[in-house]
């Protein structure tokens, strides 16, 4: 039996708001403020930004040419942070085995990884779309084969299959992208295939196909934009994925070839002198490295924020 | 009738993010073997809460006090969770609401039944399962013995029900915390439930909290009754008082609220109680119920209400009106 | 569960198939495998003997079928190069491969496993942010400059571990660590989500509230369920690793399958090449057919769909 007298009174509001307490936020303001709120999209954001930057400005970055520049006679020079008495600052982050400035070779690496990345995930992309999207909408037969072929593909393993491809076909730049890109679509098929048969038995669907909208304009308007967010998020993680493989790809010599400047490429012709020259290692990595964690950032970012639970 | 079950002062408390949640209120009640309480109220008065803070199944960011929680002598709030483990389910047990999630469904329903007696008392494997066996055809379910090997998807929302009620009976706890055991299930089976927890409690002489917002169910099977709102009791006695004489205007609206076959009118509106539950953040002021109360006047806004006596025995109702206007706006409203 | 399980074979065995023919059709690729199999300083007369001998003059479907017949009773060709038994030589190098896929898949779930739970018994904690934050770092390393890094600091300038060769368990160490730690974020995080989501669930209540002990509840109860995609996922990922783990073996210098296949690459050895893919496809899709019957065995709803 309480007796004890509240007085601390902060009873329930029973004022009529104000005008000014009644019109909320814009969608606009809403959404800027969850998408600069989130850390992982604001690093990630600035991180890839910078990149893409350093790959579209990289001619104008530099002095020296990445392929054609050899200075013989400055060969393996450190980097500037390096201690030794060979540190050159024409050459900030020194010069490698054939006296080609790093500096330079690191920014148009980045024009590569960018490139491939994109146009590898854009491929896979279109291809596993499709899939999914037909697996999900039709359903039956449609949904079979496409699970079938998923499984086939995921039987075989990716870096073999592409290793002997380009063995076989020959490497380019391009030759690269196509293998890269015919062969990573699946995460796309499953995740559009699934997301997909979430919205496909919403009503607004039934309701279009009551009202006799054509198969490709209720895929078009229903369909789409209700899994576009998770499309942008997978298209991330799968051009990261394309950038990684591409690496590894370079790396064992059966990727691009030198003497373009790939990040993956880079690291291969390093690791001879490794334990002298670390950095011939190290500052390639470094920038792999950063360039796939601002891509995964993003895409966490963008899938947090448009998640459904975030959603007023 | 000695009391199984002491609570004084119970109280609930959760940090939200616009502030303090005090869904729980100085709860004050006792339940005696082999008798029953039912708490009644609506959806958000505190009703489920207060059985989980009974059992301390509380979510962790939430805290409970109180005064006095005396379960067969033991004081439950100096309890260690070591002690808390041992008693839950061993000597007072609890039926949840959900029938259909409430059962793991990795494991068979027999795992589960003996399970919970293992855990409590040094019995064998095949001790454990006559007992399960015996539990679940006390409960109704035929063919016990090859439901054992079964998997909780594979039976029905009413036959989970049954084996929830089995499963908390395993150890012959002293007392069972019932919330809502016949909401989620179909209005004939509804009946059976309750039927069956009257006998089994009459039968193991256990104490048992009822919690429901069916007045029906109350009036079926309750000895004494508890009538909640917005975190508080607001009138308290035995059933036969409640009913025949519900003192707080908060109960006489719940009871007006029922058509009566052969007393209502047809054609005439049902009653309502306009209005909506009160925000319990912060500290309020007052009676609860005044914003909602045809009665209310001016003084009922501040300061705390206390219990006032009903009638004869532990009739209580926390209302400044004496019990004779009640009686009379009661008559009045009911005409 | 037997009519499941007979199913769950029946499409292995399908997508058995077409992976055998993908792999089969591979070697067209070059144009003419004979040209391709011959090298660059063959003369025409050892073009057509290596035609002959390898029937590439035979139309396609007849090559496919004995190639496929020869496959299945164990025969795998003859390796051009090496002048032995393209199964011999796969044989011999396979569990070298498989030691360091389990040793890799190992060290990956007893890193992520429990990181995953005890992030979600205390999310948003220190350890849960940490947790996450070894997810990410994880998800952006690329293998082979980790396994460079490690060799650096582990191999070289502190020399506690050898480098190359497969000598003794110490050299699976490094590799399994480079192999097995892409796979600990995905992990993690399927078992951080599984975890949290059962915790919150109903049956845990119930669990708790039939006065259960807490390691009971957290093992028998949450985790049991909340492991099942996680077996999945674990499979999934091993048979990736197994296909991921040229480039460690090379690194490394490993005789197992990937580096063989770096070798046979190198050496234009096409039969080898085929071999190859088609044994570690084929381990995948074992691998991953007995990971759904273990998910079927451990989640009793699977068995009815």
């Amino acid at each position: 039996m309480s007796d004890t007298v509240n007085k601390n009174a902060s009873s329930m509001p029973s004022v009529a708001p104000t005008p000014e307490q009644v019109t909320e936020p814009s969608a606009g303001a809403v959404i800027r403020r969850r998408v600069f709120g989130h850390y992982g999209i604001v690093i990630g954001g600035t991180i890839l930004l910078l990149i893409f930057a350093m790959a579209i400005f990289a001619p104008y970055l530099t002095n020296f040419d990445p392929i054609l520049d050899q200075d013989l006679g400055n060969k393996m020079v450190p980097p500037i942070w390096h201690d030794s008495p060979k540190v050159n600052p024409d050459h900030p982050l020194g010069t490698d085995l054939q006296g080609r400035d790093y500096l330079t070779r690191l920014v148009h690496g980045a024009q590569i990884s960018l490139l491939i990345g994109f146009a590898a995930m854009l491929i896979s992309g279109v291809i596993g779309t499709a899939l999914g999207v037909a697996a999900g909408y039709f359903g039956g037969r449609v949904d079979m084969v496409v699970n079938y072929l998923i499984t086939v593909r995921l039987s075989m393993p990716v870096i073999l299959v592409a290793l002997a491809v380009v063995s076989l076909v020959g490497s380019s730049l391009w030759i690269v992208i196509w293998v890269l890109g015919l062969l990573i679509w699946d995460r796309f098929a499953v995740v559009m295939r699934s997301t997909t048969l979430q919205v496909r038995n919403l009503d607004y669907v039934a309701a279009a196909q009551a009202a006799g909208c054509s198969v490709p304009r209720i895929i078009m308007t229903e369909i789409m934009p209700n899994i576009a967010n998770h499309l942008i998020v997978v298209a991330t993680l799968e051009m990261a994925h394309a950038i990684l493989l591409e690496a590894a790809l370079s790396f064992l010599g059966l990727g691009v070839q030198p003497p373009a400047p790939s990040w993956g490429l880079m690291i291969s012709e390093g690791k001879g002198m490794m334990f002298f020259d670390p950095w011939l290692v190290g500052i390639p990595g470094a920038a792999l490295f950063a360039l796939i964690l601002a891509i995964n950032l993003l895409g966490d970012g963008i899938r947090d924020v448009t998640a459904p639970e975030n959603r007023n | 009738m000695s009391a199984i079950l002491e609570v004084e002062d119970l109280r609930v408390d959760i940090p939200v993010s616009a502030g303090m949640l005090h869904p729980v209120q100085g709860l004050s009640f006792s339940v005696g073997r082999g008798e029953t309480l039912c708490i009644v109220g609506e959806s958000g008065c505190g009703k489920s809460l207060t059985s989980l803070a009974l059992m301390d199944l509380l979510p962790s960011k939430a805290t409970r006090s109180a005064k006095k929680l005396v379960l067969d002598g033991e004081d439950l709030t100096t309890a260690s969770n070591n002690r808390m483990s041992d008693i839950r389910g061993n000597k007072m047990a609890m039926i949840f609401q959900e029938p259909m999630t409430s059962l793991n469904p990795a494991y068979t329903i027999g795992n589960q039944l003996k399970e919970a007696l293992l855990r409590h008392q040094n019995v064998s494997s095949d001790e454990a399962r006559e007992r399960a066996i015996f539990l679940l055809e006390k409960v109704g379910i035929t063919g016990a013995a090859s439901r054992l090997g079964q998997y909780p998807h594979q039976l029905s929302g009413g036959l989970r029900k049954r084996v929830m009620i089995a499963m908390s009976l395993m150890c012959g706890p002293e007392m069972i915390i019932a919330d809502e055991p016949t909401t989620a299930l179909d209005v004939t089976i509804q009946a059976q439930i309750l039927l069956l927890l009257a006998e089994l409690q009459k039968e193991f002489n256990m104490g048992m909290i009822l919690i429901t917002h069916d007045l029906g169910v109350v009036a079926r099977v309750a000895d004494r009754v508890a009538v909640m709102y917005a975190g508080q009791v607001v009138e308290t006695g035995t059933a036969t008082q409640v009913f025949d004489n519900p003192t707080h205007p908060y109960t006489q609206g719940l009871l007006e609220c029922i058509p009566i076959p052969g007393k209502t009118e047809r054609g005439s509106p049902l009653g309502s109680i306009p209005g909506i539950v009160p925000s319990l953040v912060g500290e309020l002021d007052g009676c609860h119920f005044a914003e909602r109360c045809r009665y209310a006047k001016s003084e009922c806004k501040t300061g705390a209400i206390g219990f006032q006596e009903g009638m004869e025995g532990e009739h209580v109702y926390r209302c400044i009106l004496d019990k004779d206007t009640c009686a009379a706006n009661f008559a009045k409203g009911a005409a | 569960m037997l009519k499941f399980a007979l199913r769950r074979l029946g499409v292995a065995v399908l997508v058995a198939l077409t992976v055998s023919l993908l792999t089969f059709s591979m070697i067209y690729l070059s144009g003419d495998p004979a040209m391709a199999l011959a090298g660059e300083t063959a003369t025409q007369q050892d073009i057509e003997n290596i035609r002959r001998v390898y029937g590439f003059d035979q139309p396609i479907i007849v090559q496919y079928l004995s190639w496929l017949g020869n496959a299945v009773q164990g025969d795998l060709g003859r390796s051009h190069y090496l002048k032995t038994d393209v199964s011999e030589v796969i044989f011999t190098r396979l569990p070298n491969t498989m030691i360091l896929g389990a040793c890799a898949i190992s060290f990956a779930l007893l890193l992520a496993i429990p990181l995953g739970v005890v992030a979600a018994m205390r999310p948003n904690s220190l350890i849960d942010r940490m947790a996450l934050g070894i997810a990410v770092v994880g998800q952006a390393l690329p293998s082979f400059w980790f396994a460079l890094i490690l060799i650096f600091f582990l191999g070289i300038t502190y020399r506690l571990l050898p480098i190359t060769g497969t000598d003794s368990w110490m050299n699976f160490i490094m590799p399994s660590i480079a192999l097995g730690y892409y796979v600990t974020p995905g992990v993690m995080r399927l078992t951080r989500a599984g975890m949290l989501e059962v915790l919150g669930s109903d049956y845990i209540r119930t669990a708790k509230a039939k006065g259960l002990r807490p390691l009971t509840v957290l093992f028998k109860h949450a985790l049991r369920n909340a492991i099942i995609p996680v077996v999945s996922l674990a499979a999934v990922q091993f048979g990736f690793m197994l296909g991921g783990s040229i480039v460690i073996e090379t690194i490394f210098a490993i005789n197992g399958l990937g580096f063989l296949a770096w070798e046979s690459i190198q050496r234009a050895d096409l039969p080898m090449m085929q071999a190859i893919v088609l044994v570690l496809s084929i381990i995948y899709i074992i691998i991953t057919f007995l990971a759904d019957m273990m998910n079927a065995w451990l989640d009793p709803r699977i068995r009815v769909t």
